[in-house]
C-alpha cells in the first residue's frame, strides 16, 4: 500500500476493483465503511461477481474477468478527452512533458522491438530523448507529438466507451457512471483510493492492470495524498515482510537485487543500480545503493566481507534466469530438481495445475515440509480417492514433516499491508515437540555447517563464514535477529561533517538507513528496516495509538518502513510551492525552512520548493512515470490482451494473431497445448476466496469449517436455466487440465455479459477445500487452472480461464 | 443471597417480586444491515466465546451456514437476493434472539427461573432450570429458541450476559469488523440509528428506518433497515411480531391455583407437540416433588 | 402425542411447584441463577497479531493461569485488541476463530518421515530429522553446485534444490531463512508473494 489501512477513512471515493476487500480483508474494509459513515464517501465496486463488497457499495458495475486494462484504459481516455485531470499535479509531478525516443512505436497490438520467436521485446526504443546536458528532454507546452502526454492520449484514444463495452461486457451507461464518479476526484480537495488484490495480480497481464490503475490515480492527482493511493491488499500476514526481506528468486533484502551471471564486475553491478538523476536537481535515492549493499554483506559475512574481495560479491549466487515457482515446478516436472523445502507453504494447492504439480513432486528425491498444520502437499503421495488419485508405492520421494509453531507460540514482527512492522509476543508453548521456524532453520544450518567444516564439499566459504552471533546457536532469539536486520555500527561512526563528533559508538544500533556506509563500517541485514530497533529499543513494539492530527496517522504505533513514514510520496500532497492541496487533510508541507507535518516527509527535509526537486525521489526522473520506459516486459503503456484462455478467441483491439494474449508472457513447451478453447470450454471461470476461510488453513479450524463446510461453485440464473441446474444440485466443472465436482450455488449475482457480440457466462470457483482438514473433503480447485503467469511477476493466471459445466 | 451482578426484572413461572431498588441502564444491540457484509465474524465470535460448535454441515446452494439457528448456533446470517427495477440488492441479516421487552418465551415458560429477564433488558435462559418442554419456542414470535438433542434443554443467544455483567459488549459486537453491530444503552442505540437512517436517506433509501417492533414491547436487539417498510424482504423478518395468543391463555391458567393442574397438563400437551422425544425428568425434580408431596 | 407418567409428573411439578412456593412467599432457590462467570477473570493476557491476512489485526490471547512455572499455559480464548489502530478490537470470521487454529486436531506435533514408496508416516526424533535432511541437502549441493558457468564466470549457484518460504512467519524467521538459502547458493526461492 502506498497509504495504510486507517487512511482509507480519508477517501471521498473508494474503488474496489481486482479485489474483494469486504470478504478478504474485513477489518481493513471497516475504514471504507468509516469513510462512508463519517466522510460521506461513495464506494464503487467493479467485479465479475456481485460480491459482499458490492453488497454495501453505492455503485456496482460488472466486468468480464481479465479485461480490467480495457476498462481502466477507457477511464484514462475519458479523463483525457473530457479534460478531467489534475493539471498542476501531472505537469509538475509526472513525466507528462518528457519526450520519447523517435523509434518507439505501437502498431496493431505490438510495441516496437518484438521478437516472436523468443516472445520478448528488444526494449531499446522504449526510452527518452536526451538533451546535450545529459538530461531527459521535455516540452512543458505538451504540444510535441512525442511527449508522453500526446503518446498516451493517442494510445488510449482507441479505448472508447463502446470498445470498453465490447471487451468488458460492462454496459456503456454503467461504465460512464463509474468514469464520472472518478472524474470528480481530479479536484485537488477530493481523493479516491484504489483497493486491489489478487483480482489484479493473478492474470497474464496483472502487473500492467495495476500500472493502469496507478496511471489513473496520477492523472487525478491521487497519489501521495491522504485518502488516495494505490493500495495493494496483501494476502498473508507477513507477505509484505517477506517481500521486503527479498525472499524471492532474484531479490536480496530491501529490494536490492541479485546479480545476473553477465554481471561479472562488482563496480558495474553497483553502477547499474545506483541510478544517477535523469533531470536536474533530483534526488534519485538509489544512488545510495552501495551503502545498503555493503551493509547487508557485512551483516551476513562479517569480517569475511572486505573491500579487497568486493564484500564477497562472488559469493552471491548469480542468476541465469528467473527461477520463480512456475519455472521451478516446470524444472521439477522435467526431472531437473532433487530437493525441495516447503516452509509454511502448500504448493500442491497454491500453484496452478494440480496434476502437473503432484507429478512434479513425485520426481523429487526429498521433500521437506515445515508447517504447523498437516497440508495437502505433505501428503501428496497418499491416495485420497478421487481427490488425490495416486499410487503411494510408485512415489519414491522421501518426505520429512517438521512441526513448527504458530503465531501464538512465538515472538517476532510481522509487516502489514500498510508497511507497519508490528511486534507480537508468545502466549503459550507449542504442542508436542513443535519448534519455532527460526529454531528449525538454525538446527538445519548448524548440521550442514558442521558437515562442511568436518568434510569439506562444494564451495563451503559462504556456509562457514555466514555470521551466526546468536547466544544459543540453534535457537536464535527473535530479538537478536531483529537487531541484526535493523543494523549497527561496526566501528565508531563519526559525523561526515565533523570528524571529531562520534554519532554512534561501535556496536550500537543505528538510527536508520541514512547512517549506513559503503566502507564496511556499518551492518544492516535489510536497509529499509533500518531504524526499527535503535538504541532506544524495539520501536516495532511501540503501542501508543495517539492520533494527534485526527487523520489516522499514529506515528508512535509500531514502526513503519521506510523511516517510520506512513504515506509514500507524501510530498505530492502539497503543490509545487509546498502548500497542501487539501487544507482539510494536510500531510506534509514546507514551513519556510523545512518540510513538516503529520507524517515523516518522503523527501529531502531541507529541500526548498524553489529547488524543484520532484516528489518521487526513488525515480531518477524525480517524477512518476506514465511511460514505463524499459521497466515492463510487454510495453511502456498497458495494453489490453485477452487471457490465455479467452472466451472470445480474438482481441477486439487488434487483428494481429500474435497479440491476442500477452505477447511477452512466458509459456512452457506443452503448456500452450494445454490451454482450452472456447468451443470446448465456453465459460469464463475465475477462482477466489470466501470471507469465511483463509486459503487452505482454516479448513483445519472447526468454526470456519462450520461457517462454510462444503465445496461449491457459483453460476448465474441464466446459465443455470440453460443447463437445467437448480441451486443445490451437484455439478461437474471441467477445464482442459482436470475436473472437480461441487454443489452449484445459482445466483442473481453473476450476470451474463454481452462481449464482442457474444454472450459470456462466468463460473465462480471458491478455492478453500482439499483432502486434509475438518471441513468436508473437496477438490483442490487448482486442478483446473492453467500453468501460465504474468509476464513481469510470473503470478499465475488463476483469475481467468475456461471451463465447461454439466449437471450430475 | 446478595443481589446479582445483573438485576432480575422478571423470571418465568415465578410471582415473587424482583428487587427494584437499583436503577439499571437498558442496553441494546443495534444491527445496521446497511453496513453488514455478511462475513459471519459474529457467528464465529459467538461460537468461540460461548464454547459451542455446531455440526460441520453441507452446502445447500446458498451462503447460509449453518442453515438455521440451532442449540449450538445462536446467531446465523441469512442471505437474500432481491432484484427490483433492475437493481440487485444482497440483503444480509444477522438473525438471533431479539431480547424482547415483552418476551413471549418467558411468558410461556412453565419452569421457575428457567427464563429470566434482567433489568437491563437481556432475556436469558438458565438451562439448569429448563425442563425442555419447548413452550418458549411457541412463545417466541421470531422462532429463536432451540432444544438441544444432547441434554433436551432450550438454548439461545444470551446477549453475552456474562460479558455485559462485567461491562463488556457481546462477543459478536466486539468482533464485527465494519461496526454493523453496535452495543450500548438503548437510548444511545436509537440515536445512533437515526444517524444511520439519515445517511441512508441521503443515499436514496427513502424508506430507511429502525426496526424496534412495538408488538413485543420493543426489543433489545434492533435493526436499521434500508427498507423498513418491508422487513419481510430480509429473509422473512416479521412485519408486526406478536406473542402467540396461546401464551396469553397459558399465562392466565398458570397463575392461581393448584386445582387447575390437570387443565394445565392438557394445555401443556397442546404446546408440547412442537418438540420431539420424551422429556427426561431429573432426579432433582423427582426429589423435589416428593419433598413437596411430603410437605 | 402421548403424555407418559413421568412427563405428567414433571409438568405438574414445575407448574405447581413454582407457583405454590411463590404463593407461600418464598423466593425459590432454583430461580436464583447467576449469569455465567466471566471466563477471563483470571486468565493471562498476551498481545499478538493475527497470522492470516495483511491487515494484521492486533489480538489479545488469553491463556489459563498466571504463568507460574509449573502451570501449562493453555490458550482458552482470543479476541481483538481494542487498542490496535486498525482493527480497534474487531476481528473477521477467521480471526474470531483463531482458537480453533491453535487447537486444530491437524496441528503437527512431532517430526515424521514418509520413506520412499511407503504409505505411512513414521515418527522420528528432531536429531534424526535434522541429520537426514542435512545429509540429503549436502549431498545434492555437493553433486550439483555450479561454481562457474560455461564462460568460466563464477556463478556459485545451486539449482537442484528449491525453497519456499512462509509468508505468515515472522520477519526474523524470514531473515534467517534468507541467510541460509543464499549462503547455500539457492536461487529457486520464493514465497507466497507470487500467488
Amino acid at each position: 500500500m502506498t497509504n495504510h489501512w486507517v487512511d482509507i477513512k480519508n477517501a471521498d471515493l473508494v474503488l474496489i476493483m481486482g479485489g474483494n476487500a469486504a470478504e478478504a480483508h474485513p477489518c481493513g474494509f471497516k475504514w471504507v465503511i468509516e469513510a462512508k459513515k463519517h466522510g460521506s464517501a461513495k464506494l464503487i465496486v467493479v467485479d465479475p461477481r456481485f460480491t459482499r463488497s458490492a453488497s454495501v457499495a453505492d455503485f456496482y458495475a460488472p466486468i468480464r474477468t481479465g479485461t480490467d486494462i480495457a476498462f481502466l484504459g477507457g477511464i484514462i481516455n475519458y479523463l483525457l478527452t473530457n479534460d478531467k485531470i489534475q493539471h498542476e499535479y501531472v505537469k509538475a509531478y509526472t513525466d507528462f512533458s518528457f519526450l520519447v525516443n523517435e523509434k518507439y512505436d505501437f502498431d496493431n497490438g505490438l510495441f516496437s522491438g518484438y521478437n516472436p520467436e523468443k516472445r520478448n521485446y528488444d526494449k531499446s526504443s522504449w526510452s527518452y530523448q536526451f538533451g546535450a546536458d545529459g538530461y531527459v528532454k521535455s516540452d512543458p507546452t505538451l504540444e510535441d507529438p512525442r511527449c508522453v502526454y500526446q503518446l498516451m492520449k493517442k494510445h488510449y484514444s482507441r479505448y472508447t466507451p463502446e470498445m470498453v463495452e465490447k471487451i468488458c461486457g460492462t454496459p456503456k451507461a454503467q461504465f460512464l457512471k463509474v468514469a464520472e464518479m472518478m472524474a470528480t476526484t481530479a479536484a485537488p480537495d477530493r481523493a479516491m483510493t484504489i483497493m486491489y488484490a489478487l483480482g489484479w495480480t493473478q492474470h497474464s497481464q496483472g502487473t500492467q492492470m495495476i500500472r493502469t490503475g496507478a496511471m489513473l490515480q496520477l492523472l487525478l492527482g491521487n497519489i501521495g495524498v491522504s485518502g488516495g493511493g494505490m493500495n495493494a491488499l496483501r494476502g498473508h500476514s507477513n507477505i509484505q515482510g517477506l517481500t521486503d526481506l527479498g525472499l524471492l528468486s532474484n531479490l536480496l533484502p530491501g529490494y536490492l537485487t541479485l546479480p545476473g551471471e553477465k554481471e561479472i564486475d562488482y563496480k558495474a553491478y553497483i553502477a547499474a543500480r545506483a541510478s544517477k538523476p535523469l533531470r536536474p536537481n533530483q534526488m534519485s535515492y538509489w544512488q545510495n545503493y552501495e551503502k545498503f549493499h555493503v551493509s547487508l554483506m557485512k551483516a551476513w559475512y562479517g569480517d569475511a566481507a572486505k573491500a579487497e574481495n568486493n564484500w564477497c560479491f562472488d559469493w552471491l549466487p548469480k542468476l541465469d534466469k528467473l527461477h520463480d515457482v512456475l519455472q521451478v515446478f516446470e524444472d521439477m516436472y522435467q526431472g531437473r530438481m532433487n530437493g525441495y523445502v516447503c516452509q509454511g507453504f502448500n504448493p500442491l494447492a497454491a500453484f496452478p495445475n494440480k496434476g502437473k504439480l503432484g507429478a512434479a513432486l513425485a520426481k523429487l528425491k526429498y521433500l521437506v515440509i515445515i508447517d504447523p498444520l498437516a497440508t495437502e502437499t505433505s501428503e501428496f503421495w497418499r491416495n485420497f480417492g478421487e481427490y488425490n488419485e495416486v499410487d503411494s508405492s510408485k512415489i519414491q520421494t522421501t518426505v520429512f514433516r517438521l512441526p513448527s509453531t504458530c503465531f501464538a507460540e512465538e515472538d517476532g514482527a510481522l509487516v502489514n499491508s500498510g508497511r507497519w512492522l508490528q511486534w507480537h509476543w508468545k502466549a503459550a508453548e507449542p504442542p508436542g515437540e513443535a519448534k519455532a521456524d527460526t529454531a528449525i532453520i538454525a538446527g538445519l544450518f548448524q548440521r550442514i555447517k558442521a558437515m562442511y567444516k568436518a568434510d569439506g564439499g562444494a564451495f563451503p566459504d559462504p556456509v562457514l563464514n555466514l555470521t551466526w552471533p546468536y547466544r544459543i546457536p540453534d535457537q536464535p532469539a527473535s530479538e537478536e535477529l531483529a537487531r541484526e536486520y535493523s543494523g549497527k555500527a561496526l566501528v565508531d561512526l563519526t559525523d561526515p561533517k565533523d570528524a571529531s563528533k562520534v554519532i554512534r559508538k561501535a556496536g550500537e544500533q543505528l538510527d536508520g538507513f541514512a547512517q549506513l556506509r559503503d566502507d564496511g563500517s556499518t551492518a544492516s541485514g535489510c536497509w529499509i528496516f533500518s531504524g526499527s530497533w535503535t538504541q532506544a529499543g524495539n520501536l516495532m513494539a511501540r503501542r501508543d495509538n495517539a492520533d494527534p492530527w485526527g487523520n489516522g496517522q499514529t506515528l508512535n504505533w509500531a514502526w513503519s518502513w521506510p523511516a517510520n513514514r506512513r504515506i509514500l510520496y507524501n510530498r505530492a500532497s502539497s503543490d509545487p510551492s509546498g502548500k497542501p492541496y487539501n487544507p482539510k487533510r494536510k500531510l506534509v508541507w514546507w514551513n519556510g525552512s523545512a518540510w513538516t507535518g503529520s507524517d515523516v516527509p518522503d523527501f529531502k527535509p531541507d529541500s526548498s520548493p524553489a529547488d524543484g526537486m520532484g516528489p518521487f525521489i526513488m525515480n531518477p526522473e524525480g517524477v512518476a512515470r506514465f511511460f514505463a520506459v524499459d521497466k515492463m516486459a510487454e510495453g511502456p503503456f498497458p495494453e489490453h490482451y485477452e487471457p490465455f484462455e479467452t472466451p472470445i478467441g480474438s482481441n477486439p483491439l487488434n487483428t494481429n494473431p500474435a497479440a491476442v494474449s500477452n505477447p511477452a508472457a512466458r509459456v512452457f513447451k506443452g503448456d500452450m497445448e494445454a490451454f482450452g478453447k472456447a468451443q470446448d470450454f465456453p465459460y469464463a471461470a475465475t477462482t477466489y476466496r470466501l470471507t469465511e476461510h483463509f486459503h487452505y488453513w482454516t479448513k483445519h479450524c472447526a468454526i470456519n469449517a462450520i461457517l462454510q463446510p462444503d465445496q461449491f461453485i457459483e453460476i448465474g440464473e441464466e446459465l443455470a436455466g440453460e443447463k437445467g441446474i437448480r441451486t443445490g444440485d451437484k455439478v461437474k466443472v471441467r477445464s482442459n487440465r482436470g475436473q472437480i465436482r461441487a454443489v452449484a450455488v445459482v445466483t442473481k449475482r453473476l450476470v451474463a455479459l454481452n462481449v464482442n457480440g457474444k454472450k459470456v457466462h462466468h463460473v465462480g470457483i471458491p478455492i478453500h477445500w482439499g483432502f486434509k482438514g475438518v471441513a468436508r473433503m473437496g477438490f483442490l480447485s487448482n486442478t483446473l487452472t492453467p500453468f501460465v503467469g504474468d509476464a513481469n511477476a510470473q503470478t499465475p493466471e488463476f483469475k481467468s480461464f475456461l471451463v465447461n459445466l454439466e449437471k450430475l | 443471597m446478595a443481589l446479582q451482578s445483573l438485576d432480575i426484572k422478571n423470571r418465568s413461572a415465578t410471582t415473587t417480586p424482583t428487587p427494584q431498588a437499583r436503577s439499571t441502564v437498558e442496553v441494546a444491540k443495534l444491527i445496521d444491515v446497511s453496513t453488514c457484509i455478511g462475513c459471519k465474524a459474529c457467528q464465529a465470535a459467538c461460537m468461540e466465546w460461548n464454547d459451542i460448535r455446531d455440526e460441520v454441515g453441507s452446502c445447500s446452494g446458498v451462503y447460509d451456514n449453518p442453515t438455521n439457528l440451532t442449540e449450538n448456533s445462536w446467531t446465523v446470517m441469512r442471505f437474500s437476493e432481491i432484484e427490483e427495477q433492475g437493481k440487485l440488492e444482497w440483503l444480509i441479516r444477522k438473525d438471533g434472539c431479539m431480547h424482547c421487552a415483552d418476551p413471549g418465551c418467558l411468558k410461556a415458560c412453565p419452569s421457575p427461573g428457567a427464563i429470566v429477564q434482567y433489568a437491563n433488558g437481556i432475556v436469558d435462559f438458565h438451562e439448569e432450570n429448563c425442563i425442555g418442554c419447548g413452550y418458549c419456542i411457541t412463545g417466541c414470535p421470531f422462532d429463536v429458541p432451540r432444544i438441544s438433542k444432547k441434554d433436551n434443554k432450550a438454548y439461545k443467544c444470551t446477549l453475552c450476559s456474562d460479558r455485559v455483567a462485567v461491562n463488556q459488549g457481546p462477543a459478536c459486537v466486539k468482533a464485527c469488523p465494519t461496526g454493523a453491530l453496535q452495543f450500548g444503552s438503548k437510548e444511545d442505540m436509537k440515536d445512533y440509528a437515526q444517524e444511520r437512517i439519515a445517511d441512508l436517506k441521503e443515499r436514496g433509501f427513502d424508506k430507511a428506518g429502525l426496526y424496534d417492533p412495538p408488538g413485543v414491547g420493543g426489543t433489545h436487539v434492533m435493526y436499521v433497515l434500508h427498507h423498513a417498510d418491508r422487513p419481510q424482504l430480509y429473509s422473512g423478518l416479521p412485519q408486526d411480531p406478536q406473542i402467540s395468543p396461546l401464551v396469553a391463555i397459558w399465562k392466565g391458567a398458570t397463575k392461581p391455583l393448584a386445582a387447575l393442574a390437570l387443565g394445565l397438563v392438557a394445555l401443556g400437551s397442546l404446546f408440547h407437540y412442537v418438540i420431539k422425544g420424551p422429556n427426561e425428568v431429573s432426579k432433582e425434580t423427582e426429589a423435589e416433588v416428593e419433598k413437596e408431596d411430603a410437605a | 402425542m402421548q403424555v407418559d407418567r413421568r412427563q405428567f409428573f414433571k409438568i405438574c411439578a414445575s407448574g405447581l411447584g413454582g407457583s405454590s412456593i411463590a404463593m407461600m412467599g418464598f423466593s425459590p432457590t432454583v430461580a436464583l441463577a447467576e449469569v455465567r462467570n466471566f471466563k477471563l477473570a483470571h486468565a493471562s493476557e498476551t498481545r499478538n497479531t493475527c497470522p492470516y491476512c495483511s491487515v494484521s489485526c492486533g489480538v489479545l490471547i488469553y491463556s489459563m493461569g498466571d504463568r507460574a512455572k509449573n502451570a501449562h499455559s493453555s490458550i482458552i480464548h482470543i479476541e481483538g485488541d481494542p487498542d490496535h489502530p486498525v482493527n480497534r478490537g474487531t476481528l473477521c470470521p477467521k480471526g474470531a476463530a483463531l482458537l480453533d487454529f491453535v487447537h486444530s486436531p491437524n496441528r503437527l506435533k512431532y517430526p515424521e518421515v514418509r520413506e520412499a514408496g511407503s504409505s505411512e508416516w513414521k515418527r522420528i526424533s528432531w536429531d534424526e530429522a535434522f541429520s537426514r535432511v542435512a545429509k540429503l541437502m549436502k549431498a545434492d549441493r555437493d553433486a550439483n553446485f555450479i561454481a562457474k558457468n560455461a564462460d568460466g564466470v563464477p556463478v556459485n549457484r545451486w539449482l537442484s534444490t528449491g525453497f519456499l518460504a512462509a509468508s505468515a512467519s515472522s520477519n526474523e524467521s524470514g531473515y534467517i531463512t534468507h541467510k541460509l538459502v543464499r549462503s547455500l547458493g539457492i536461487i529457486a526461492f520464493d514465497n507466497q508473494a507470487r500467488v
